[in-house]
């Protein structure tokens, strides 16, 4: 099967060692993990990851389901990029002799739509968000042109385009099922 | 109270009255606390930490409720590993309690400090590390939920030191609910009328019964669905005894060594139910080649077992005695006679080539089988079957019948060798009033053979030991005659004499060597409800027929004629 980058998005309770849980589903299938980013949800307590990976339709909704079974685990579920607006940061470190000699520097800026965030005695550091191909581009051409004394790069972040909201579905389900279970008992 | 005597507080909450385990450093403030409460557990002394797991596993599997295994830290909690992972692998209920340095000297390579909760990640349904007092109800609690609800499985507990001695104001909790975990999916009705036409509508309909009916207890509940549409039912080794072996549509055993019929009719079927079982690919052989004219139904709690290995068409989520009765009331009444009575055919062959030589040769060297139907016979079918792993356990889980539920306790996703020792002893503690067979190799027996001092402790408790012995790793013999140009590397076996062992744990014994001896051997053996070590002389050459070797088609079968 055509494999492809996807996207893994996971809801969370923030406790110790998930991450673990999560990249062993990985490990066993020996996908490597692209890009990680983790941080906390807008609802207090549940932590989100963003991975992404290369792999085939059927492994991912494989590893999805083995992601989602894990006790602590809320919600998992898989997008393609067709399907998500996404964003990349990259900080890039410069020195800035080699940026006041090179001239143009504001046309780079502009071109690329990025920023400067600090100048020093010794360096600059410019920031820009984008997509992979973006950030990768101005890295190419500031290699090329001056050197890049530090290169850094984001996970991907990703919110899905759907109208859908799949985290309040889930936790309206979840509290749906804490109703039921009580009316139960 | 100090955080150990929570803990058995913890415990008795969760009605837990037989533990086992092994003492250490660690979690001696544990052990010392229980020395308070020998009236209220049996505590059960193994001699290594892995027969601990694998007695509870025993335990678990025969009573249904979670088996309690209490070991130190380091090596003894390593020790656990191989029972944590096949319990995982035979959804088999387990709380393991292990014990854990002090919390100021994790994470310093202190003496017998291995980090349990990461290792067990991958094997456990959850691991968790207890390292404040005030965690234990809670964590004990959810432990146990956690274990026994949906599928179930093992849970591992590192019970940091600290949290042992410091005091704490006890109060116990009940776990039922936890918000990110889904044990028992939600019924679909509609999906439920679907699969209903769907059975309905089929001419050649094959049943697959797992561990799932077992674990869900719905032996009765699968006899009811099978009856109403006729259909015919073949099981996975875990699967074995949740249908009795003489039942009419019990049509024998799947898989790799499974028996002809079944195996041959899983590619003719038009419909495929499987209830409670994940095609393992002991079960299927190349998935290419694996029914596939067949529709597939598959039954499952475990929504990651659905389209994992077979592409379902249509998958009921949900405990199996609940779905069960809800299709079969959806069921038309039907009879399948003509398609029932193709699997004679294949059932007479596999008589002629293969059973006929196994139960009833009249010369030559003992064969497994015989010796395995015998004991069967000996106690009137009623007996639970303990098997190790090996040709020893293909013709215990091939010979051997039954009437009862619940009463096949095998190790079979791992394939654990020395699974059977420990394990026998959990199933008879778990259930002392059944008689308990346990069949094992002359390999397997020497993996835990240390095990016979737990017996010894438990005033020779009666566990019934069949010792088949080939004086091979039989299994692994047979693979090299039949596919590594019979290069017999690593698998003779040198042996002791096994009878002098038993002696030495006073543990009675027979040795059989003649096939005129074995009626009376086993007569013996059974005279009494004390451990008994018959060891059996077989053919050194066996072999486990009906094979689809490995990666092979189901349909390609090798009778060895």
């Amino acid at each position: 099967m055509e494999k492809k980058l996807y996207t893994i998005t996971i809801f969370s309770e923030n406790t110790p060692g998930l991450l673990n849980q999560i990249t062993i589903v990985f490990t066993r299938r020996q996908i490597n993990i692209e890009t990680l980013s983790v941080s906390p949800s807008a609802l207090k307590g549940i932590h989100k990851f963003t991975i992404t990976a290369y792999c085939d339709l059927d492994t991912v909704q494989k590893v999805v389901k083995q992601i989602d079974k894990r006790v602590d685990i809320l919600k998992a579920y898989y997008n393609v990029d067709e399907e998500l607006v996404y964003q990349e940061i990259a900080l890039y470190k410069l020195a800035t002799d080699k940026v006041l000699s090179m001239g143009g520097i504001e046309n780079l800026i502009r071109k690329y739509n990025a920023r400067v965030l600090e100048i020093l005695d010794n360096c600059v550091v410019l920031e820009k968000t984008g997509l992979y191909e973006e950030t990768q581009e101005m890295f190419d051409e500031l290699q090329s042109r001056i050197g890049v004394l530090q290169f850094i790069r984001s996970g991907r972040v990703a919110i899905t385009r759907s109208k859908i909201e799949r985290l309040s579905d889930m936790l309206a389900s979840i509290e749906a099922r804490i109703n039921r279970q009580q009316e139960q008992q | 109270m100090t955080g150990a005597k929570a803990l058995m507080e913890a415990l008795l909450h969760e009605g837990v009255d037989t533990i086992f385990g092994y003492p250490g450093g660690a979690i001696t403030p544990v052990f010392d606390a229980m020395y308070d409460y020998m009236d209220k557990f049996h505590y059960v002394l193994t001699r290594h930490e892995q027969g601990a797991t694998h007695a509870a596993q025993g335990y678990a599997r025969v009573t249904g409720r979670p088996g309690v295994c209490i070991v130190t830290s380091g090596p003894g909690a390593t020790n656990t590993i191989t029972g944590i992972g096949d319990a995982l692998m035979d959804s088999t209920p387990l709380v393991v309690i292990t014990g854990q340095v002090g919390k100021t000297l994790l994470g310093t390579d202190a003496f017998q400090e291995i980090d349990m909760v990461s290792i067990t990640q991958p094997i456990t349904k959850w691991s968790y590390q207890i390292r404040d007092e005030q965690e234990i109800a809670w964590a004990v609690a959810r432990a146990f939920y956690i274990a026994s609800s949906g599928r179930p499985g093992p849970v591992e507990l590192d019970f940091a030191k600290n949290a042992q001695i410091a005091e704490v104001d006890f109060k116990s909790e009940k776990c039922h609910f936890i918000r990110s975990y889904f044990p028992v999916p939600e019924i679909d009705e509609s999906i439920l009328q679907d699969a209903a036409a769907l059975i309905n509508c089929s001419k050649r309909p094959l049943a697959l019964v797992g561990h799932g009916v077992t674990i869900g207890q719905a032996e009765e509940e699968l006899k009811a669905f099978l009856e109403k549409a006729d259909i015919p039912a073949a099981w996975t080794m875990l699967g074995e005894s949740a249908m009795p072996s003489d039942y009419r549509l019990n049509k024998g055993m799947l898989g790799m060594h499974g028996n002809v019929g079944p195996n041959i009719k899983t590619n003719e079927c038009d419909l495929l139910i499987a209830i409670g079982m994940r095609f393992d690919d002991r079960v299927t052989g190349d998935l290419d080649a694996y029914a596939r004219q067949a529709k597939v139904i598959h039954f499952d709690i475990d929504p990651s077992e659905i389209d994992k290995n077979v592409k379902t068409d249509i998958a009921i989520l949900g405990d199996v005695k609940k779905t069960l009765p809800q299709i079969t009331q959806l069921l038309h009444e039907a009879k399948h006679t003509e398609w029932i009575d193709s699997f004679t055919e294949y059932e007479e062959r596999e008589k002629n080539n293969v059973i006929q030589q196994d139960l009833h040769p009249t010369d030559g060297p003992i064969k497994m089988g015989e010796v395995v139907r015998k004991v069967s016979d000996a106690t009137k079918e009623e007996a639970i079957l303990v098997t190790d792993v090996g040709q020893n356990q293909m013709s215990a889980i091939r010979y051997f019948r039954f009437k009862n539920k619940r009463s096949v306790v095998t190790s079979g996703g791992a394939g654990t060798m020395g699974f059977g020792i420990p394990a026998a002893i959990g199933a008879k503690i778990g259930a002392p009033d059944r008689t308990v067979c346990l069949f094992c190799g002359d390999g397997g027996f020497q993996m835990t053979v240390q095990e016979l001092g737990t017996i010894l402790q438990e005033d020779q408790l009666g566990v019934k030991i069949i010792l088949l012995n080939n004086n091979y790793l039989g299994m692994v013999r047979q693979w090299q005659e039949l596919f590594f140009g019979q290069r017999y590397s690593s698998t003779p076996m040198a042996n002791p004499d096994f009878c002098q062992i038993a002696q030495a744990y006073g543990i009675r014994s027979a040795h059989v060597g003649r096939r005129e001896e074995l009626d009376a051997a086993i007569a013996d053996m059974l005279s009494d409800d004390k451990a008994f070590l018959l060891v059996v002389e077989c053919e050194e050459k066996g072999m486990i027929y009906p094979m689809t070797p490995a990666g092979k088609a189901v349909t390609n079968i090798l009778l060895g004629d």
